[in-house]
């Protein structure tokens, strides 16, 4: 690990305005010298591996829990704190009763121990898995750009094969990214500029011709709120995930759905995928092709077809085809016989 | 600061002489011309140090109910402070990237990962690890006794971070089940697979603890 000065920021104000010190070039977030910590179950993990390279380290831990550590129900909705843990989310009974997907999402994932840890606002922000991109020593177009990609005609088994691009094929590796983007999150940020809102939709963008561009964020920038709309359809949800070992896994393959029914016919339905793309996945085609119709295993099967319809495998990973659509078929009927 | 502080081998290191002492020195000469070779062929930004002139940062940790006064570079680990600074050796690394459950101890309560808390960021909060759960009278806690009396370790390493993480689990109320119990202990990896018995001594635990 290389040496940082570590800082402790008692305000959102003090975060943005330590992790901008050393701002020079126009770098992208990951790779500005100043970076945030909060769980740091990411950060530690990608500091040791000389993935991040911090040369400044804001500790967001002092900054006030009352307002940034709770969860609070409002008409139309729940806001989270971007200091509420893993943990906290997944135990809060509102969102067990009222919006299952999301405690799902965070209950499946990681540890007891992380989740103990891990910030909802360092969650969404965690970086991929790839393993060349963690092995310092192979060519990344994410970690080095334009060094090559070495997933590409490597072990691709848990790669991406939505939103991918010919620089880089990482998956997104986050559960609860893919109700949010679900439920039609919204991400409140303070940063150099002021504050703004940003839909989680549009958080996240794919590699293309820059994977080190992963999120819309500018250096310094902080996430302090998620907000969540309630709707028809976030009582009757769920979250499936498939792994290799049926605990403290990664996602091979996952769906986040969210459904409202209208006798048996699909009023309204959102659905995620995770563990196959580059990024929080929302199909809408999925979704197109489910509205208005019956939600039988008919147009459920129609619904994962649509989903996968641009899948682009590469050598190892082509098996996740049929298995992402088997996720989205049993996902949906799975939540058509939820009470709600 | 105190140097004694009830745990096995303390006494030892104040005789100036340890297994672990004689060890850690050994590597340190072996090692130094290595060392020394990296130094010089690294860049300037490599061999800096951090924050003040000696590169060193005040840190208090309050472990097992008494503060420890520290000075640590600021990339120490939690877990690093407990072993090679304190001398707290129970605390085990297996993998030391998040994936193995064996640093783990318990945080205002609350089960964590040593391995993945920087020192620095672990002030002010009472750090408990296995040396700690004993009474002063030498009384197992129940969960140490439990691990016990079902056979639930048999090389030992992962088992302190077993220990604290059923501790733990039990506290939170996720001891319910033996399959809610697999679930909630699936941070903690057993190498030797004493799984069933890791099982069974929850069980016998959480009554005890319940009872306490
Ligand atoms: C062994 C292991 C298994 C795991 N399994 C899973 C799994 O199955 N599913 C899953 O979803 N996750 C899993 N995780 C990942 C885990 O959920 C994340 O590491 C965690 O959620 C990150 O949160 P944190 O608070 O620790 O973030 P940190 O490590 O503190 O930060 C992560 C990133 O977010 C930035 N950041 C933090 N807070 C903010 C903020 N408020 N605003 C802007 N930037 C911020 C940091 O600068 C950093 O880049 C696993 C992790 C490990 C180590
Ligand atoms: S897939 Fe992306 S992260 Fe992995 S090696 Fe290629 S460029 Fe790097
Ligand atoms: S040493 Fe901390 S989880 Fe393995
Ligand atoms: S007892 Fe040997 S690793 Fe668990």
């Amino acid at each position: 690990m290389r040496p940082f000065v570590y800082e402790r920021a008692t305000s959102p104000e003090d975060a943005v305005r330590a992790a901008r010190g050393k701002v020079t070039a126009n770098l992208p977030p990951v790779q500005a010298p100043g970076q945030f910590i909060a769980g740091g179950t990411n950060m530690t993990d990608y500091m040791k591996l000389d993935v991040m390279r911090p040369e400044i380290l804001v500790d967001v831990n002092g900054i006030d829990r009352n307002r940034y550590g709770r969860i609070e129900e409002f008409d139309g909705g729940i806001r989270f704190g971007h200091l509420v843990r893993m943990a906290e989310a997944e135990e809060h009974p509102a969102v067990k009763a009222k919006y299952p997907v999301i405690a799902q999402s965070l209950q499946l994932a990681a540890s007891q121990q992380i989740r103990n840890m891990a910030t909802l606002g360092g969650n969404v922000l965690q970086r991929t898995r790839c393993d060349y991109f963690r092995e310092a020593t192979w060519a990344c177009n994410k970690r080095e750009p334009g060094s090559g990609c070495s997933a590409m005609d490597g072990i691709n088994r848990r790669h991406a094969l939505l939103g991918t691009s010919d620089q880089c094929i990482a998956s997104y590796p986050g559960d609860f990214a893919q109700a949010l983007i679900a439920l039609d999150a919204l991400v409140e940020t303070q940063g150099p500029k002021g504050n703004r809102k940003i839909r989680f939709a549009d958080l996240h963008v794919e590699p293309g011709n820059t994977p080190n561009v992963e999120t819309v964020l500018e250096p310094g920038e902080l996430i302090t709120f998620i907000t969540v709309p309630s709707g028809a359809w976030t009582r009757r949800s769920m979250y499936l995930k498939i792994r290799d070992r049926q605990s403290y896994e990664f996602a091979v393959t996952s769906t986040a759905v969210a459904l409202d029914l209208d006798g048996d016919t699909v009023r309204d339905v959102r659905i995620a995928l995770g563990g196959v793309a580059t990024r929080p996945w929302r199909s809408r085609e999925a979704e197109d092709a489910l509205k208005g119709k019956p939600l039988t295993p008919e147009t459920a099967s129609a619904a994962a077809d649509a989903a996968f319809a641009g899948a682009k495998p590469r050598k190892y990973n082509a098996f996740k085809i049929p298995l992402g659509k088997e996720t989205v078929i049993r996902a949906l009927l799975e939540t058509k016989n939820m009470e709600a | 600061m105190a140097v004694n502080n009830g745990e096995p081998g303390s006494a030892e290191r104040q005789s100036g002489f340890t297994r672990r002492g004689f060890i850690s020195a050994g590597a340190t000469t072996a090692t130094l011309p290595l060392i020394a070779g990296r130094a010089l062929a690294g860049t300037p930004a490599q061999r800096a140090e951090a924050p003040d002139g000696d590169g060193k940062m005040n840190v208090t940790l309050r472990v097992n109910g008494q503060d420890q006064r520290l000075g640590l570079d600021s990339r120490t680990s939690l877990l690093d402070a407990l072993r090679d600074h304190i001398g707290v050796t129970g605390t085990k690394k297996g993998c030391d990237h998040g994936q193995c459950g064996a640093c783990t101890v318990l945080m205002d309560g609350k089960r964590v990962l040593s391995c993945m808390t920087l020192a620095v960021m672990a002030q002010g909060q009472d750090i408990t690890t296995i040396e700690g759960l004993a009474r002063p009278d030498g009384e197992l806690h129940p969960m140490q006794q439990a691990f016990i009396d079902n056979d639930a370790f048999q090389c030992g390493y992962c088992t302190p971070g077993q220990i604290l993480s059923a501790i733990g689990c039990v506290n939170e109320g996720h001891a319910g089940s033996d399959a809610e119990i697999r679930e909630y202990m699936s941070g903690n990896l057993c190498r030797c697979a004493a799984y069933p018995n890791i099982v069974a001594a929850v069980q016998q635990a959480k009554t005890e603890m319940k009872e306490a």
